[in-house]
């Protein structure tokens, strides 16, 4: 058998029907290329989410207090005070895993400057967490030590923060504001960070000494929570671990007890919501699965057809030469061809999709070399599949039968 | 005495159509040798049809023998029969059968892209030599939907001549055509028939013939009569005898 002239006959054979060729590879096109899109929409998606959480924060971990049981009640967590700064102490001391580590008290109010307010937080935290949470300061400085112990009248303000109370042009740093009827000296003014991935404005709040915050605004003993910085982002779940042993024998937890706190990691979250994206890129990988086997089938019903109304060429075929499997292999080559082309511009047309949709929706563009390694694949396989059977019924044609079809 | 191409010996085809066995040709024998011109004649119904198919190694005997070119064609399988149609055969149909949207030299290139021997600069300048023979070398790159039936039927006959057949099979080959157009590629016939071209040619026509050198007339499976050709047409002659045909406008 020659398979160059089979080739050749096949491709004229296309070639003939030009518009029907197409419109066979629609279907197909159609089908790869939606696979290809839908693919990489749901992993730009998957990747946008990933890159916002890890904006929020280095490796981060948090604490937070857990429910405990005092006479046998339960108590919630949101009011739990199970939080201790000596924890922050034992962990800064002993957690190998931890890089940075910040006591977290938070409460919302009223910032005032002069006649201007606006409703904001106001966090008390170490010089920490800066790097925890990834803000830099933009002017002025970090509270040092010595504040903290003091409990200084000093603060750190956000953007957001800086744009309601001052003035344009207004340097805020030296300046005071007044937040629940405290008066906070500003020493430094934040870079802008944007929304979060919840969409939450990160520029929002006010950074204090954590001790000006807990004593002299909420009058607490305990702490909100901790945030922490773990080595790197693999050491995330050592890192709860070690927080988890460390807790428990300073709280005392007996054997068998329940934590009486709570430990996350971003890496945590960032599977969280992985997994939400994992679960659509699947949902859209399969519609456009089914794209791509309705394409299939548009092959076969095109090569069925196709045999129908060429009987008559088959059996001029055959009358002068052509063997069974000659014709069997020329429809199976042609079934293939208008499916491994379609691929190919599906795979482009996919492409296209890809990157329009991602600059419209701004995720990151993500090329999977192995969706259009598979759905090539596919293609082919869908060509050979959807095209042995009307290539085997034009096979079996009888001669005479064709030559004489009308 | 030339060499014998086709030797059919007590030839028998059967048809079974539901409980009714049709018997379409019983014990037929025939002989055509090299050089010959010979036209199987009949009503429809006669056989001359399911002869052909047989002697065209499209369809098998029920029994009997049929030898093309010393080859004893009863023990060949479906791929031998195809074998033996790509190289020793040229079919020419009543209804032209050329493929459509394919040039003429395509169309004539056929049988020789199932031939794997013939590599694609042999097979186009065979094909363009046939194309020469059938007087349409300057047209073959038309379509056939931008030739006339003669044409296309041409075209065809250059088809079964590419491969170099030992026998060249005609099926009503100017059963489509006018009378003029008809002589014409009876001509044709005719001028391959000087070259040494055998032909076997069906038709129901007398007048067509006629033109052959000899007659074989099947009636009910069997062949009724051979007749060699006494009073034989010649194309060339007749055409030139045809009334001039003057468009009125």
């Amino acid at each position: 058998m020659n398979y160059t002239n089979l080739t050749k006959i096949a491709v004229n054979a296309l070639k003939r029907n030009k518009f029907r060729s197409i419109l066979t590879m629609l279907g197909i096109i159609i089908g790869v290329g939606s696979v290809i899109g839908m693919l990489s929409i749901g992993q730009g998606s998957k990747k946008s989410i990933q890159d916002q959480i890890s904006e929020m924060g280095s490796n981060m971990v948090f604490v937070m207090p857990g429910s405990q049981q005092r006479g046998g009640v339960m108590m919630g967590n949101s009011n739990a005070k199970t939080l201790t700064l000596s924890d922050v102490e034992k962990l800064k001391k002993e957690a190998q895993y931890l890089s940075a580590i910040s006591p977290q008290v938070s409460t919302s109010g009223q910032a005032v400057n002069g006649n201007k307010n606006w409703p904001t937080s106001c966090m008390g935290v170490s010089s920490d967490y800066l790097s925890i949470r990834k803000y830099e300061l933009e002017d002025g400085r970090i509270f040092t030590e010595k504040e903290i112990e003091s409990l200084a009248k000093v603060c750190l303000v956000g953007q957001t923060v800086v744009e309601n109370l001052f003035d344009k042009g207004v340097d805020p740093v030296g300046q005071t504001l007044r937040f629940s009827g405290i008066p906070l000296k500003i020493i430094g003014v934040l870079k802008e960070k944007g929304e979060n991935g919840m969409g939450q404005d990160q520029d929002d709040l006010i950074l204090a000494p954590y001790t000006s915050v807990q004593r002299r605004i909420l009058a607490i003993t305990h702490i909100q929570s901790i945030s922490a910085s773990a080595v790197s982002e693999d050491k995330s779940d050592e890192a709860i671990a070690e927080i988890e042993t460390i807790l428990r024998r300073e709280h005392k937890l007996k054997e068998g007890e329940a934590n009486d706190f709570q430990v996350r990691s971003q890496a945590e979250m960032i599977q969280t919501f992985s997994s939400v994206s994992d679960m659509l890129t699947m949902l859209l990988g399969a519609i456009a699965g089914i794209s791509l086997l309705v394409g299939g089938i548009g092959i076969m019903n095109i090569m069925f057809v196709s045999v129908t109304e060429r009987t008559k060429e088959i059996g001029l075929r055959m009358s002068v030469g052509g063997r069974g499997i000659d014709i069997l292999m020329q429809f199976l080559i042609e079934a293939v061809l208008l499916s491994i082309i379609g691929g190919i511009i599906g795979i482009l047309f996919g492409l296209g999709i890809s990157y329009v949709a991602t600059s419209l929706l701004s995720f990151p563009m993500i090329i999977m070399t192995n969706a259009i390694v598979i759905s090539f694949l596919v293609c082919s396989a869908i060509g050979i599949f959807f095209g042995w059977y009307p290539a085997k019924k034009a096979a079996n044609l009888n001669p005479i039968d064709a030559i004489r079809h009308e | 005495m030339e060499k014998t191409i086709i030797q059919v010996s007590e030839l028998r085809k059967d048809y079974h159509i539901g409980e009714v066995t049709v018997h379409a040709l019983r014990k037929v024998d025939m002989e055509i040798r090299e050089g010959e011109f010979v036209a199987i004649m009949g009503a429809s119904g006669s056989g001359k049809s399911t002869m052909l198919n047989i002697l065209g190694c499209l369809d098998k005997p029920t029994g009997g023998e049929y030898l093309l070119d010393g080859v004893p064609m009863s023990k060949m399988n479906k791929n031998q029969l195809a074998l033996l149609r790509n190289q020793k055969l040229g079919f020419i149909f009543q209804s032209y059968n050329l493929l459509p949207r394919t040039t003429a030299l395509e169309n004539v290139e056929l049988p020789l892209y199932y031939n794997s021997k013939v590599k694609s600069k042999e097979r186009k300048e065979r094909a363009i030599h046939a194309l020469d023979l059938v007087g349409l070398a300057d047209r073959m790159h038309h379509m056939p939907n931008q030739l006339s039936g003669g044409q296309q039927q041409r075209v065809a006959i250059a088809r079964s001549l590419v491969n170099d057949p030992v026998v060249i099979l005609a099926d009503e080959a100017t059963g489509n055509l006018d009378t003029r157009t008809s002589y014409e590629i009876m001509e044709l016939f005719q001028q391959l028939n000087d070259q040494g071209k055998t032909i076997v040619f069906v038709t129901h026509e007398p007048d067509i013939a006629r033109f052959m050198k000899r007659n074989i007339v099947f009636r009910d499976g069997r062949i009724q009569k051979e007749v060699m050709v006494t009073n034989r047409h010649f194309a060339t002659e007749l055409i030139k005898n045809l009334p001039v045909e003057v468009d009125v406008i």
